[in-house]
């Protein structure tokens, strides 16, 4: 069966077509996805794999009522199947008077360059992969004698196209990479087995960390973990270390997403403009970043992305919102439609930060007498109607200023609420490797339950 | 597509990918011995055409109705402990050699001449999911009516419901995989799941509430509206249950684990560490103990696959061995692993049908399918009494495993205090911690009341999502963290 060429003249022709079977509105979205992996284990090639695939998604509204579809199937009567489909489901949904695409006048009015794609992305040869890889595995076994395996380390390069054209004449598309290189050691002593995880991520290949540096530092993760204790259960003050701390933004995000709000799931309902951390909080959500992961130049739904911030001076400040959670809640897009191809609508930050303070890692440390450091955190105890909050937990122990021992099978919990306003200290090292990423954040008193 | 795809799945996959991509019986043939080039071990193709249709409701409409079409072709070559993959979403022929050229670079620089033995699938294969015609689905208008059905039920259920959201997902996959030992065979994989999750809203305070099931089956096969008016009625209680929830307390203590989706714990503290890859790599909490106690006598844990119309059941995994049941603790001794291919192949061991991946875009692993923990034989009731302070757990939400480690959490939604061998107050969410190899040497007591989940199990593994089930009967764990925010008296402490 021939293939259609996926671009802009494809989803226009579509669109056209949708029309003429009597729909009002509509948007098409393709996704094109190249990709290579390796994994290197024990200096030896594990995997070797390769991807290429296209998506295409399909939204219609008949009046008020809407549909998707998508196919990664580019037959033309493959695509004649998905327009007749979506015309008939969307016919038969409900009349939804905030549904329909953004108002023109929120779409965004040019592309703005951002610097995503490396071209080195496609055509990188296979062995460069191999070699840095091999090099921070290397790294991270040469690092102490104790680490005697490994999980492997693993490097990527993607390429991948986003083409937006809606039926309001908004017609865009960008290109991104990806690079990425990880590595896994496993160190054992006294019985004791803990592995590490270390990695780097970033649109342009020369910007990854240096493979020696990403397996010194998996290394070093590893080692710390040794000869873990238990503590006893008590309240102290946590710290959580920059590698995790981006976990915090991502639930206040998940709190503050239009969908959490106008559902009422959300313990972050009806507080905008009022204070919901301390004066430390500033978290900035900004999709303009040159070469940033988390950047692109418009939405999901083709509204131009502008940086804002979500909270400031510990005030919230703003949501995150599509074109549809905002007339719920009778506001504007704030340019964060993450709705996948078709998928149902949702948001998500861009790049979401938790923007550094004067502190430096040690001088958090130190400010602590007897307290956590976390480390790693695992589970999915987060209660976000309620802020409730518990998971697993593994570090180090602090006293007197500095980091005494391993510790390990304890969990931490509170409640988002009184966590966020509990932000003692924010750190100056912020590692803007993840989309949403925060430096070290000391929180002034959680419970620890151990033994 | 007609009917007979259900009753002779292998030839009618075949004639399926052959219809819709003129790739016929003999083209797989050479591509599959270009693959075995530089004398590779082992080559296969899965091909896989899906279909995702969803439908949700909220605040009473059903505003979003959705389907998603995937189809392509995965290409793997196995060379020593090497793993070679491609796949494309646009089959031709040509991209099928251009494929498995990729796959088969990790053949080139062969260490050893000797070729590996690569076990190949044996035992008859099953029929655990005999659907009545291919793609079975409602129309839409059928499956408005059942969401609107659960809204009405929820909200009827009581006044403090503020919010219902209701959804159903429908995925029918047809597979054929095809190997260099010269064999092919398909399946037809239907699932669903229904959704209901519920926000009670009373004096300012909000809580959710959720339930969900389903299996491999059709929509019309668990959608009765008695089951969906009590499904819907159990999710409001497990909303309004914690609105009265009471902070969890903080530290070990003994505790009361219900029967059914409790089985996470179980997924999570041993069931990872015993899949073969980890164990072939020695990165596992449980390497090297087969054969040693890793649990009480009372504890007998399987890993089975061939439950008709199960979540995590399979007529054969993703490698085309068909599934079994597997003892993985035999009266508290460790007795096996679950495989892959490679694994198996690299470790000498048998297939078990644990080969799987979430689509032809992945590469398998060995993961679980259904585990659960046989009965024992005492009264549920006798358990709960036997503990003096405690946490009694009825539902959980998600869990994790650190398998080098063994520690494991999992987070319970729906619990309570056990105070003087009574069930008192509900408390809020926790999760609980405890380390793999240890947790079930301090099992000592199993009910006699196994249940299998309710089919809403997703497993995650290097970011490869596929469906399994858990079970469990009501069992008692002596000393295990619970991760409340109230920390109690020194005085309360036990052991």
């Amino acid at each position: 069966m021939e293939r259609l060429t996926p671009d802009r003249e494809l989803a226009a022709g579509l669109l056209a077509r949708a029309k003429e079977k009597g729909a009002s509105q509509g948007d098409v979205t393709v996704v094109e996805h190249e990709g290579v992996g390796v994994k290197v284990r024990l200096g030896k090639v594990e995997t070797v794999s390769q991807a290429h695939e296209t998506r295409l998604g399909l939204r219609l509204f008949f009046g008020r009522s809407s549909a998707a579809t998508s196919t990664s199937d580019l037959s033309r009567a493959s695509l004649d199947r998905l327009l007749d489909q979506t015309c008939a489901m969307a016919q038969a949904t409900a009349k939804d008077e905030f549904g329909g695409l953004p108002e023109p006048g929120e779409l965004a009015a040019e592309v703005p360059e951002l610097d995503l794609l490396d071209e080195e992305a496609r055509g990188l040869p296979v062995e460069q992969g191999i070699d840095a890889a091999r090099v921070a595995e290397e790294h991270a076994l040469q690092y102490d004698a104790r680490i005697t395996n490994s999980e492997g380390a693993e490097f990527g390069n993607s390429f991948n196209r986003v083409i937006h054209a809606n039926s309001e004449g908004f017609a865009g598309e960008y290109a991104t990479s990806a690079f990425h290189l990880s590595v896994a050691p496993v160190a054992t002593s006294n019985g004791s087995m803990e592995r590490a995880h270390w990695f780097s991520a970033a649109r342009r290949h020369d910007a990854l960390d240096a493979p020696e540096a990403v397996g010194r530092e998996a290394g070093r993760r590893v080692i710390r973990r040794l000869g873990a204790r238990k503590v006893r259960t008590r309240e102290v003050p946590v710290v959580f270390d920059a590698a995790i701390a981006g976990t915090l933004v991502r639930h206040l995000a998940q709190a503050v997403s239009g969908y959490a709000l106008y559902q009422r799931a959300s313990f972050l309902c009806d507080r905008l403009g009022q204070r919901v951390a301390s004066d430390l909080v500033r978290i900035v959500d900004d999709g303009t970043i040159p070469a940033a992961l988390g950047s692109r130049p418009f939405d999901s739904e083709g509204v131009g992305v502008r940086p804002k911030d979500v909270v400031g001076a510990g005030v919230l400040k703003s949501y995150l919102l599509d074109a549809y959670s905002a007339r719920k809640l009778g506001a504007k897009s704030t340019g964060n439609a993450s709705r996948g191809v078709g998928r149902a609508s949702g948001v998500s930050p861009m790049n979401l930060y938790l923007i550094p303070g004067e502190d430096s890692p040690g001088d958090i440390v130190g400010s602590v007498e007897d307290g956590f450091y976390v480390t790693e955190l695992m589970g999915f105890g987060v209660n976000l109607v309620t802020g409730d909050y518990s998971r697993g937990a593994s570090g180090l122990w602090i006293e007197k200023g500095e980091l005494a021992y391993p510790v390990a099978e304890l969990t931490i919990a509170g409640n988002l609420n009184d966590m966020l306003n509990q932000v003692e200290m924010v750190g100056n090292d912020l590692r803007p490797q993840s989309p949403v990423a925060a430096p070290t954040v000391k929180i002034s008193r959680m419970t620890v339950a151990g033994e | 597509m007609d009917k007979s795809l259900a009753d002779r799945p292998a030839f009618s996959a075949a004639a399926f990918f052959d219809e819709r991509f003129g790739v016929t019986a003999r083209d797989l043939d050479r591509v599959l011995g270009r693959a075995m080039a530089a004398r590779a071990d082992y080559a296969d193709l899965y091909f896989e055409y899906r279909t995702n249709d969803q439908v949700h409701l909220e605040e009473g409409l059903v505003k979003h109705a959705s389907v998603s079409t995937a189809n392509g072709v995965g290409a793997r070559v196995l060379s020593e402990d090497k793993t070679g993959y491609a796949f494309t979403d646009d089959v031709t022929i040509k991209n099928l050699d251009s494929a498995v050229r990729t796959a088969n670079v990790i053949a080139s620089d062969r260490g050893s001449d000797l070729p590996a033995r690569v076990p190949t699938p044996a035992g008859p294969r099953h029929d655990l999911y005999p659907v009545s015609g291919s793609f079975p689905d409602l129309p839409l208008e059928r499956k408005i009516a059942l969401l609107q059905d659960l809204d009405r039920f929820a909200r009827k259920a009581d006044p403090r419901v503020k919010g219902v959201f209701a959804s159903l997902l429908l995925e029918n996959k047809i597979v054929l995989i095809a190997s260099s030992q010269g064999w092919a065979l398909g399946d037809f994989q239907p699932l669903v799941r229904c959704n209901v999750r519920c926000i009670v809203e009373d004096g300012g305070k909000r809580q959710a509430g959720y339930f969900g099931w389903g299996g491999r089956m059709t929509l019309d096969d668990c959608t009765d509206a008695e089951r969906c008016e009590a499904h819907a009625r159990e999710a409001v209680r497990r909303a309004l249950v914690n609105l009265e929830a009471a902070a969890a307390p903080a530290g070990p203590m003994d505790v009361v684990l219900g029967p059914g989706w409790p089985g996470i714990l179980l997924h999570e503290a041993i069931g990872h560490g015993l899949e073969a890859d980890f164990n072939r790599r020695r990165t596992s909490a449980f390497s090297d103990r087969i054969g040693e106690r890793v649990a009480t006598e009372l504890c007998t844990v399987v890993d089975d696959g061939t439950i008709p119309w199960r979540r995590g059941s399979l007529n054969v995994d993703d490698e085309g061995t068909p599934t079994q049941r597997t003892v993985l603790i035999e009266n508290g001794i460790l007795r096996g692993y679950m495989h892959d291919r490679l694994n198996a192949s690299l470790l000498g061991m048998e297939l078990t049908g644990n080969g799987r991946r979430e689509s032809y875009a992945h590469v398998p692993m060995p993961r679980m399918t259904n585990t659960f923990m046989l009965a024992g034989n005492e009264d549920p009731q006798d358990i709960i009494r036997s503990v003096k302070d405690g946490l009694y757990a009825v539902s959980f939400g998600g869990g994790q495993v650190d398998i080098t480690s063994g520690k494991f959490v999992f987070s319970a939604n729906e619990a309570y205090r056990i105070e003087g061998g009574r069930v008192t107050h509900p408390v809020r969410d926790a999760t609980l911690i405890g380390n793999g190899p240890d947790v079930l040497t301090r099992v000592s007591r199993v009910g006699a009341d196994l249940a299998l989940d309710d089919g809403i199990g997703t497993c995650g593994k290097d970011g490869q999502g596929v469906p399994v089930g858990v079970g469990l009967p009501t069992i008692r764990v002596d000393q295990l963290v619970v991760g409340g925010t109230s920390v109690r008296g020194p005085g309360s402490f036990q052991g």
